[in-house]
């Protein structure tokens, strides 16, 4: 049982003081000016007023930046459903391999994701650019059929800078944020249940749908909100795979910081998304926890 | 083993059809990441078609004394960075753990939040604060001008490793604690004797984890840094934007290699990769 804080003051006091100043001074403060800042205009070139204003959110609702944000969940919106379909046969497979195998594949899929992020993106820049193996590869194997008839001269794919390749480059980068938290929901499942549904003469799609998804949902939940979450605020890979018009809000914001700067528009932006990665949580929790009060009833 | 049976019902990993989906997929994270590594050592500046092995390339980004200053600049900063955020990880851990006190919703929420808030908004917080409110002094000696950029990593990373401490710490048996104390071992010594030796392998954990954060850190960094407060990742990035190139494949090689060792090495220390699967899964 905890004890209460009173029975050990000095422990107490000792041990949260600087974790709690740390969290206050270099997180909770900053955070706290951003939010300011976002109902405040600039006045002069460096100062900022903060006045209470809403103008800053209402210009980041106007229509060119509500496409930026709709564009920018809709990309991690199909980023999220590609993850979940291509993760999902690969949990499956980790939870009902052998243990030696377990514990190949989960590093398996573990070690690109503590990979860095730069070098991560910097290697499908080199495989879709348009020389780059892939354009590569189709020009060999177009010349090879030249040889047998008549062709146009290669043309290479154009795949860099479109919205194909952030696509790509946020499920590469995000696909293990999918892969583990579906990984433990999947292991927790009672396996008898599976092979009770197989041996009553479900097939594997049927059981599949009908027994593994719907108590693997809490699981599938957080797996959806845990790669959602990040690949909304992607900046990097919309920065260096995006063209001109796939830039996602991440890159707006860093434009109103580093380039524009409007520091109070950028602030209203940047917490605008924090809201939006609140409601997701909190529609997550909600989710979860009527889960568990359903099947406690 | 020597007779192969038809896989049994639940032996999905035996099924052609989810060897055929995994390949694929390991192909798919693998791929670019081992043709990067290849390209290092190819004798061509072009950077696509195979001419012959040479190392000339690492010898360059040996010599590159811009790109050795950033590196040597992201060692300290994560080497840095880890001592700090273990340090206050286990405390705020050991609190959460053992106390009960008026306020610890709120404050287990407010851990929580540095590792949910999307990195773009943190990078602008931190880039407002050393602007605004805290400017880190220009022109400081190294290593105190990476002072800023290595606050901004402990505030990311300390919460995670506060998380391994308490997944950790959940497994301690209370008794030993209370035994100690019959024993007459007093409040530090307890602390000391008890409590610490259990929490080792979750310091050893946690301080992998906030080293790999910290090396890794692109975005909050880059609103961070100053212009001669160049990390590794950040002068990758100027030089990728620039154009591909195989003097950066051969710095990212390296970094690579080293990650990998960091993780071999963390697996090892934690026995089971699954134990570690939960962990950072929210970050990237």
């Amino acid at each position: 049982m905890e004890q209460s804080w009173k029975q050990a003051k000095s422990v107490f006091a000792a041990a949260l003081s600087a974790p709690l100043a740390w969290l206050v001074l270099f997180f909770l403060i900053p955070m706290a000016i951003v939010w300011a800042y976002s109902f405040g205009h600039n006045e002069g070139l460096t100062q900022i007023a903060i006045t209470g204003t809403f103008k800053n959110y209402a210009r980041a609702i106007e229509p060119l930046y509500l496409k930026i944000f709709l564009k920018s969940a809709g990309a991690a919106g199909i980023t999220t459903f590609l993850c979940l379909v291509i993760g999902f046969p690969v949990a499956l497979a980790i939870t009902f391999a052998s243990p030696k195998a377990k514990a190949w594949l989960l590093l398996l899929i573990m070690l690109p994701f503590w990979t860095n992020l730069l070098i991560r993106t910097y290697a499908l820049i080199a495989v879709l650019r348009n020389e780059g193996y892939i354009n590569k590869g189709l020009e060999a194997v177009w010349n090879l059929a030249a040889k047998v008839m008549p062709l146009q001269p290669f043309q290479p794919l154009e795949m860099m800078h479109t919205n194909f390749a952030v696509v790509v480059g946020l499920v590469y980068v995000h696909l293990p944020f999918m892969v583990l938290p579906l990984y433990s929901a999947l292991d927790r499942l009672d396996k008898s249940l599976l092979e009770a549904s197989l041996d009553l003469g479900a097939g594997h799609l049927r059981t599949l749908f009908k027994v593994v998804v719907p108590l693997a949902l809490p699981g599938i939940a957080s797996g959806v909100l845990i790669t959602f979450i990040p690949a909304l605020g992607a900046y990097l890979t919309p920065d260096l795979l995006g063209g001109p018009d796939s830039q996602m809000i991440a890159n707006v914001i860093e434009r109103q910081f580093k380039r524009a700067n409007d520091w109070p528009f950028g602030a209203a932006l940047s917490f605008l998304l924090m809201y939006l990665t609140f409601v997701a949580i909190a529609v997550q929790a909600l989710l979860s926890r009527g889960k568990k009060t359903g099947e406690a009833v | 083993m020597a007779k192969r049976s038809p896989p049994g019902p639940l032996e999905y990993l035996r099924r052609w059809q989810m060897q055929a989906w995994l390949a694929a997929v390991g192909v798919f994270l693998y791929a670019p990441l081992i043709a990067l590594m290849a390209f290092s050592f190819n004798d061509s500046r072009r950077n696509i078609v195979w001419k012959g092995f040479t190392l000339k390339y690492y010898d360059k980004a040996f010599n590159d004394s811009s790109l050795i200053e950033a590196f040597a600049n992201s060692l300290t900063i994560a080497a840095l960075c880890t001592v700090l955020s273990v340090a206050l990880g286990a405390m705020i851990a050991l609190v959460l753990w053992r106390f009960r006190f008026p306020g610890k919703t709120v404050l287990d929420g407010a851990l929580a939040l540095p590792i949910v808030v999307p990195e773009i908004c943190m990078g602008v917080a931190m880039l407002v604060f050393f602007a605004k409110v805290m400017p880190w002094p220009v022109g400081l000696p190294w290593p105190l001008n990476l002072g800023a950029i290595t606050i901004a990593h402990v505030s990311f990373s300390f919460p995670f490793v506060a998380v391994v401490v308490r997944a950790r710490m959940a497994s301690f048996n209370r008794e030993m604690e209370e035994a100690a104390r019959d024993l007459g071992a007093g409040e530090w010594r307890t602390i000391k004797d008890v409590i610490l030796p259990h929490m080792a392998p979750s310091l050893v954990a946690g301080s992998l984890l906030a080293f790999t954060l910290s090396l890794d850190d692109f975005v909050i960094t880059f609103f961070t840094a100053g212009p001669d407060t160049v990390t590794f990742p950040v002068k990758v990035y100027s030089m990728v934007r620039f154009s591909v190139t195989p003097e950066v494949n051969a710095a990212s090689t390296i970094l690579i290699v080293l990650t990998v060792i960091l993780t071999a090495v963390a697996l090892k220390l934690q026995g089971d990769p699954a134990a570690t699967a939960g962990h950072g899964g929210e970050k990237a």
